[in-house]
């Protein structure tokens, strides 16, 4: 069951890439958790340096950028 | 108003009425085999080759059009107060506009090259003045959203940039801002663009260079050093040509989208200025003699937030009135440069005396320009 993270202080980038990341994540089928992180401890616990960014499972997939729904299938497809 | 002028909006239309066209004549073209390939590629951003020349042509119509409007609707005389000021506004609105979706839409292109991590890693590897001046160059392209700027410094920081790099990259990220050089090239031409850029970069680098000459390391808040961070890789993910494209797309929706109002308000001040402030009030004020219109100019600008392309309809109505070069500079990257909110975001990182350092040291450049420009210019 993956455990995709959205760190970003809440700004409507971030919001957008958790929209798009929570459709990607249903069209594929996941049984996933979806959480925001928004504090900058927890956010820099995690490596990242520029937001949006989204961590799956502890890893950083997405930093700085919102990539489009089909790239973010790409990306979610491997961790079933 | 933006709906009418913005090329992305107008003609986003064509490519649908085309792509349908190309796969309903009538039955007497075979079908095409993916009939959805086409129809994507022109979704995705194809239908920016049918917009681009229409946008150069709509720009280049658009004086006589405001002129014609002013003088046959309006029934205004453009010479007198009130008309001058419907002119500029009616012709400006819809100029600043497409080309800050023009300009928009080529540096977000360019920036879906370049990312933060990638320019941390750079930075990483080089010490002393090369360090900063290549920071410098790098603030100037790199994409980031201001509300990053704190999880950004402390990166840049942990994986081993010097403090100095670090400052000289935030001071030239605000400063030299990508958007406002290019409309500034579009607006005033290369030579005016060139001198901002210039200097933009000399007060980056500088700054940047004596902050680090200070050894400012212990005025950082001390959690920012503590706090366990595990320095990531750029990214993983790759994206194709129309990925880019789409991109660049998405930034013009996102940005025009929120900026318009404040361009609109910068627009109207500007008009305000260009058909009421009379030239020899200007001229006594922001004019060359007035030696202290620059360090005025500066403060007026610190508290005022406008983006780049809000301030751009101001500085050009003040030039036109006889505004001294420097002083309408000085103003624009203070205004630009130096913004409130950003300065109590940073505050989360540095003590109040580093805060105070930066705030300092690139006002002083600030100053600097003004008084450079209006003297040799």
């Amino acid at each position: 069951m993956p455990v995709i993270e959205i760190c970003g202080p809440g700004c409507t980038r971030c919001k957008m890439l958790a929209e798009r990341a929570d459709a990607a994540a249903k069209g594929l089928g996941l049984d996933y958790t979806l959480v925001k992180v928004t504090t900058m401890p927890e956010i820099m616990a995690r490596g990242v340096m520029s937001t949006p960014a989204m961590v799956v499972d502890g890893v950083v997939k997405v930093q700085g950028q919102i990539p489009s729904v089909e790239a973010l299938t790409g990306l979610l497809a491997g961790t079933k | 108003m933006t709906h009418k002028t913005a090329p992305t909006e107008n003609h986003e239309t064509i490519p649908i009425q085309f792509g349908q066209g190309a796969c309903c004549c009538g039955g007497a073209c075979k079908p095409a085999r993916n009939p959805r390939a086409g129809f994507t590629f022109w979704k995705k951003g194809g239908w920016l080759i049918l917009a681009l020349p229409l946008w150069f042509l709509v720009y280049h119509l658009l004086l006589p059009f405001a002129n014609l409007l002013t003088i046959r609707v309006f029934r205004l005389d453009p010479t007198s107060h009130l008309g001058g000021a419907v002119a500029f506004f009616l012709y400006d609105s819809p100029k600043v506009l497409m080309l800050l979706a023009l300009v928009v839409l080529g540096v977000t292109f360019v920036q879906t090259f370049v990312s933060p991590e990638r320019t941390r890693d750079i930075l990483a590897r080089r010490a002393g003045a090369w360090g900063n001046l290549l920071a410098s160059l790098l603030g100037i392209i790199t994409p980031f959203c201001s509300c990053s700027a704190v999880p950004l410094f402390i990166g840049f920081v942990r994986v081993g940039v010097p403090l100095g790099a670090t400052f000289s990259f935030l001071v030239s990220a605000p400063m030299v801002n990508e958007v406002a050089l290019f409309m500034l090239l579009g607006l005033f031409g290369w030579k005016i663009a060139g001198i901002y850029a210039l200097t933009g970069v000399s007060i980056a680098f500088l700054s940047g260079w004596v902050l680090g000459k200070l050894k400012m390391e212990r005025h950082l808040e001390s959690w920012v050093l503590e706090m366990p961070f595990n320095a990531q890789a750029a990214q993983d993910y790759r994206m194709s040509f129309s990925d880019r494209v789409e991109a660049a797309v998405q930034g013009v929706r996102e940005i025009v989208g929120k900026v318009w109002p404040y361009i609109l308000v910068g627009i109207a001040v500007g008009a305000f200025i260009h058909g009421y402030v009379p030239e020899s009030l200007m001229a006594r004020f922001m004019g060359k003699g007035a030696w202290w219109s620059v360090p005025l100019s500066v403060l007026i600008g610190v508290p005022l937030y406008s983006n780049a392309a809000g301030v751009m309809p101001i500085v050009q109505a003040l030039l036109g009135k006889g505004a001294a070069l420097g002083t309408a500079l000085a103003f624009m990257m203070a205004v630009i440069g130096l913004s409130l909110p950003e300065t109590i975001i940073l505050r989360k990182v540095l003590k109040p005396t580093l805060i105070a350092v930066f705030i300092g040291v690139v006002a002083t450049g600030i100053l600097i320009v003004g008084y450079l420009f209006n003297f040799i210019l």
